[in-house]
C-alpha cells in the first residue's frame, strides 16, 4: 500500500514539474504561438492525441436553469439517442436537481461522465475496452466490450448505459450497438476538430453559458482561468479520482 | 397390391430421372460470382486486389489509430468507405445482398459484425444542415479562436 502512495505521489511531482515545464516553454514564446504551441487545438488529423492537453468541463450550477433541457437534447441529438429515459436506455447526460435539506436551497445540475483522472471504469474492466485517452477522455472501445458492465457498477456517478437492443441509422461519426456500454465521450468527434461538445454549444445556446469546456492545463484557456478564479468542487471528491468535470455553486 | 407398388416405382423412377436431368443444368449456371457496383469515387485508396486480400487489415489499424490516439486521417477510414461504395439504390453497403460489402460477404459466407455499430450509409447532408441551422456555431473556444487569428 506504502509503494502505491509512493507511485501516486511521485506521478503527482511529475506531473507538476512537468506543468512548470510547459508555463515556462510558454513563456518564452510570443502569446499566439503559446496557444498552438501549449494546446492541442491545431492537432493535426494524423497526429495523435496528447498528454500536454486535459480536456475537462466547468459547470455553473447557479446558471444553470430549472426546466432547461437544452445540453440534454443536443446531446442525443448528436449522438443519436432516442431520449427515452427508461431503466434500458442510454443517456449519457442527465438533468439533476439537488436540494439541500437543511436550507431547502435548490440547484440544477447536467451529471455526465466526469472524464477522471484515475477513472474506476477503466480499473475495472477486464478487457481494457474502457480506456482513458492521453487527452484526459474516457472512452468504451466497442470493438473490444464484452458487456459484463463491471464499469457501470464501478461509476460513482451512474454515467454509464448498456446498450440493450439492435440499433440502425446511428449517425456516421458515433458508432453505437447492442452488447455494449456507452457513455458521454465530450463529444470526442467534434472535439477532435476544434468544436465544443454538443451540450456546451446548445447551453450557450439557449444563452445560459453554464458549461465551459476546455484545456484545463493550458494556463490561458478560460476554464483554466475559471477554475483559478472561482471556487469549484467535485463530485464525490473524497474519491481522490480527480475529475475533469467540475461544478461551480454547490 | 402390387400394382401399386408399380406405380409407386414408376414414380420413384421419373423423379429420378428428371431430378439428374436437372442437376447437369445446375452445374452449367455455376454460383456466379459477385457483381460489384462501382464506387462513386475515381479510384480506390489501393490496387483493387490489394484492398481485396487487405481492407481488413487497413480498417483494424485504422480503427485502433482513431479508437485509442485519436487519429482521424481519412485515407482508411470506414466512413471513407462507406461514402464511396454506398449503393446507388439502396444508400447503403449491407442493406440488401447487392450491396458493395453484403455481396463479397454473403458471397464468401464470412460474417460481418461491423454494421452492428457503423452506419451502413453516409451522412445525411440533409441532417447536417438541420443541426448547424437549429444551433449555429459559436465562437466558444475564445482562446482558440484568438490563436487563429493571431496567426
Amino acid at each position: 500500500m506504502s509503494d502505491l502512495n509512493h507511485t501516486a505521489g511521485a506521478g503527482e511531482e511529475r506531473r507538476n514539474f512537468l506543468k512548470v515545464g510547459a508555463g515556462l516553454a510558454g513563456v518564452a514564446l510570443a502569446p499566439g504561438v503559446l496557444l498552438y504551441g501549449v494546446s492541442a487545438h491545431s492537432r493535426a488529423p494524423e497526429e495523435a492525441a496528447s498528454s500536454r492537453v486535459r480536456w475537462g468541463m466547468l459547470i455553473d450550477t447557479t446558471k444553470c436553469a430549472a426546466g432547461c433541457n437544452g445540453c440534454v437534447s443536443a446531446c442525443n441529438n448528436e449522438n443519436g439517442l432516442s431520449g427515452e429515459t427508461g431503466e434500458q436506455d442510454s443517456q449519457w447526460i442527465r438533468k439533476l436537481n439537488i436540494r439541500h435539506l437543511q436550507t431547502g436551497v435548490e440547484h440544477n445540475l447536467p451529471m455526465l461522465c466526469q472524464h477522471c483522472e484515475h477513472p474506476p471504469c477503466v480499473d475495472v474492466c477486464p478487457t481494457g475496452a474502457s480506456m482513458k485517452r492521453a487527452d484526459g477522455i474516457v472512452l468504451v472501445d466497442r470493438h473490444v466490450c464484452i458487456g459484463c458492465r463491471y464499469c457501470m457498477m464501478a461509476c460513482p456517478y451512474k454515467a454509464r448505459s448498456f446498450v440493450h437492443e439492435p440499433l440502425t441509422d446511428q449517425n456516421p461519426e458515433v458508432p453505437r450497438g447492442k452488447g455494449c456500454v456507452e457513455a458521454c465521450t465530450f463529444c470526442v468527434q467534434r472535439v477532435d476538430r476544434d468544436e465544443t461538445p454538443a451540450c456546451v454549444q446548445a447551453c450557450n445556446a439557449e444563452g445560459h453559458q453554464a458549461m465551459l469546456f476546455g484545456d484545463l492545463n493550458n494556463p490561458e484557456s478560460d476554464i483554466a482561468k475559471a477554475m483559478k478564479t472561482y471556487a469549484s468542487t467535485e463530485v464525490r471528491g473524497d474519491l481522490g479520482l480527480n475529475t475533469g468535470v467540475r461544478y461551480q455553486g454547490i | 397390391m402390387a400394382s401399386i407398388r408399380n406405380m409407386v416405382r414408376a414414380f420413384a423412377l421419373t423423379g429420378a430421372l428428371a431430378a439428374l436431368a436437372m442437376a447437369p443444368l445446375g452445374a452449367v449456371a455455376g454460383v456466379d460470382l459477385p457483381a460489384l457496383e462501382k464506387g462513386k469515387g475515381e479510384k480506390c485508396v489501393e490496387d483493387t486486389p490489394f484492398m481485396r486480400r487487405n481492407h481488413m487489415e487497413l480498417l483494424k489499424h485504422h480503427r485502433n489509430e482513431t479508437m485509442h490516439k485519436g487519429i482521424r486521417t481519412t485515407r482508411y477510414s470506414l466512413k471513407g468507405c462507406v461514402e464511396c461504395h454506398a449503393s446507388s439504390k439502396t444508400g447503403s453497403v449491407a442493406a440488401s445482398e447487392q450491396d458493395f460489402c453484403a455481396a463479397c460477404h454473403s458471397y464468401a459466407s464470412v460474417k460481418l459484425d461491423c454494421w452492428d455499430c457503423h452506419a451502413t450509409k453516409p451522412a445525411k447532408p440533409k441532417a447536417a444542415a438541420q443541426a448547424t441551422a437549429s444551433q449555429p456555431a459559436l465562437n466558444l473556444m475564445p482562446s482558440v479562436q484568438t490563436g487563429g487569428q493571431a496567426q
